[in-house]
């Protein structure tokens, strides 16, 4: 278990959280060091810390990059319902199970649109966190849910098909919802660490957008694998 | 207020639903001038915010709705005794942001910003006690949140290549933020369910939403046309 961020430095505790987890695997495999680490249940189908996943370009590395985020948090919902934490409620479990749901559509949905050019399916790692404790599990839901808000709200701009952008757009509101009420879960119809709180929506009342290697780096110490982006 | 009196309340809203559909769906027949009225404003103010025709139209639709969230919960927020001081932080919260929208908006507009427009919060009595009793705030509220989502989403392809996409991107995460939030005081899931409603006189917001190509209808929220929008909110707008 890892503590959480403190109030007051939003935008550094946002990184924070995540990097505290593996920063210096983090570290090193930005740095282009190669690390012998171990990742959890490889298999022959799926890419683990010795895979390179490259995104390819222009859509298709958008597309591919919000299809790794949609794996991830699929990965995590999904082992969040095998291991329900102790005393989940049955309106957080619903919630929990239903969100799992909406990933896995959200991450099927892109691997068929990118059909040939999806690239392979990922292993994460999230050995770090404690499933058991329900604090770890919807702290890290709150802030994959928040990143990935963040991820396509700062990926809507870099799109060239119409098509494509209103379909991410059909979404990313969805993700938000997820955030309202993951947030809600933890500090409930709390204006000021809830489910809109000032640590995420600014003086504009504006969400965050954040580009594309920022997310990835936030998102490193759960991807073993080195993902070669062309994205801003 | 206790289950049994709320579920009495919502029970009599519903009745109250086959008097309101009339006036609500009354303001289908208006609303087809609203675009074109929005448009010649449009153009007049072109030079000075430097953005397209199109994209001056798009953000003045946006506007409109934020003048009509922002008046409600900042007369909601100003009728005493209405909202349960649990619930406050909630509303004062979204009021800030949809505050923050209106100004925001304005400013980006400059001078091709449409003017708040008059504005009935009881839609032409579909909600008549709508600043006197909470149980009506909070239908309206999640109404104008989840269709301000759908309208938002609407546009995106009008802001694309703008300077203002991401923008808009950002103010569609946040309206979804709220509206997970007020279904939640409500009693219902953050999302919303194929086309699913619990109050009747909301189907309009809620149409289309069962239609998915792309997976399950919760995953995915559904867009709709600035006319399409402009005809739900219609009897707002006097």
């Amino acid at each position: 278990m890892h503590p959480r961020p403190e109030p007051g430095t939003p935008e550094l505790a946002f990184l924070a959280e995540l990097t505290r987890v593996s920063s210096r695997r983090a570290f090193l495999k930005w740095s282009g060091v190669t690390l012998g680490v171990v990742a959890i249940g490889c298999s022959n189908d799926t890419v683990g810390v010795d895979g390179d996943v490259s995104l390819g370009s222009g859509d298709t590395a958008v597309l591919n990059y919000a299809y790794v985020l949609e794996q991830l948090e699929a990965a995590f919902y999904d082992q969040v319902s095998r291991t329900l934490y102790a005393g989940v409620t049955a309106v957080e479990q619903q919630a929990l199970l239903d969100i799992r749901d909406h990933e896995a559509a959200h991450r099927d949905f892109l691997a068929r649109t990118l059909g040939p050019e999806a690239v392979d399916r990922l292993e994460f790692d999230f050995t770090n966190l404690n499933f058991a404790d329900r604090a770890d599990v919807l702290g890290t839901a709150r802030t994959l849910e928040d990143l990935g808000v963040a991820a396509y709200n700062g990926a809507g701009a870099l799109l060239t098909d119409s098509a494509l952008l209103a379909a991410l757009a059909t979404i990313v509101s969805v993700e938000a919802r997820h955030a309202s009420v993951i947030r809600d879960f933890l500090q409930p119809q709390s204006a000021a660490t809830g489910f809109a709180a000032d640590d995420v929506v600014d003086a504009n009342g504006l969400d965050r957008a954040m580009p594309p290697s920022e997310v990835l780096l936030a998102a490193a110490p759960f991807i073993p694998a080195t993902i070669s982006s062309p994205l801003p | 207020m206790s289950d049994d009196s709320m579920e009495r309340a919502e029970r009599s809203l519903s009745r109250r639903d086959l008097l309101g559909h009339g006036r609500f769906a009354a303001g289908l027949a208006a609303a087809a001038a609203v675009p074109a009225a929005m448009a010649v404003f449009a153009r007049t103010g072109l030079a000075q915010s430097g953005l397209s025709a199109a994209v001056v139209d798009a953000l003045n639709f946006a506007l409109r709705l934020e003048y009509l969230e922002s008046e409600l919960y900042t007369r909601g927020l100003a009728a005493g005794g209405l909202i349960p001081s649990a619930d406050r932080p909630v509303f004062t919260q979204i009021a800030k942001h949809e505050a923050a929208h209106v100004a925001l908006l304005k400013s980006v507009l400059g001078a091709a910003a449409i003017a708040k427009p008059a504005i009935d919060l009881t839609a032409r009595g579909a909600f008549g006690d709508v600043l006197s009793n909470y149980v009506t705030f909070k239908l309206v509220a999640q109404a104008l949140e989840d269709i301000g989502v759908r309208a938002y989403k609407g546009q995106v392809g009008a802001l694309m290549g703008s300077t203002v996409l991401t923008t808009a991107l950002q103010i569609h995460s946040v309206e979804a933020r709220h509206a997970a939030e007020v279904r939640r005081l409500r009693g219902q899931k953050g999302w919303i369910t194929a086309n699913h409603t619990d109050v009747s006189l909301l189907a309009p917001v809620y149409a289309g939403e069962e239609v998915v190509e792309a997976g399950p209808s919760e995953a995915f929220d559904e867009a709709l046309s600035m006319s399409q929008v402009l005809a739900i909110v219609a009897p707002f707008f006097p």
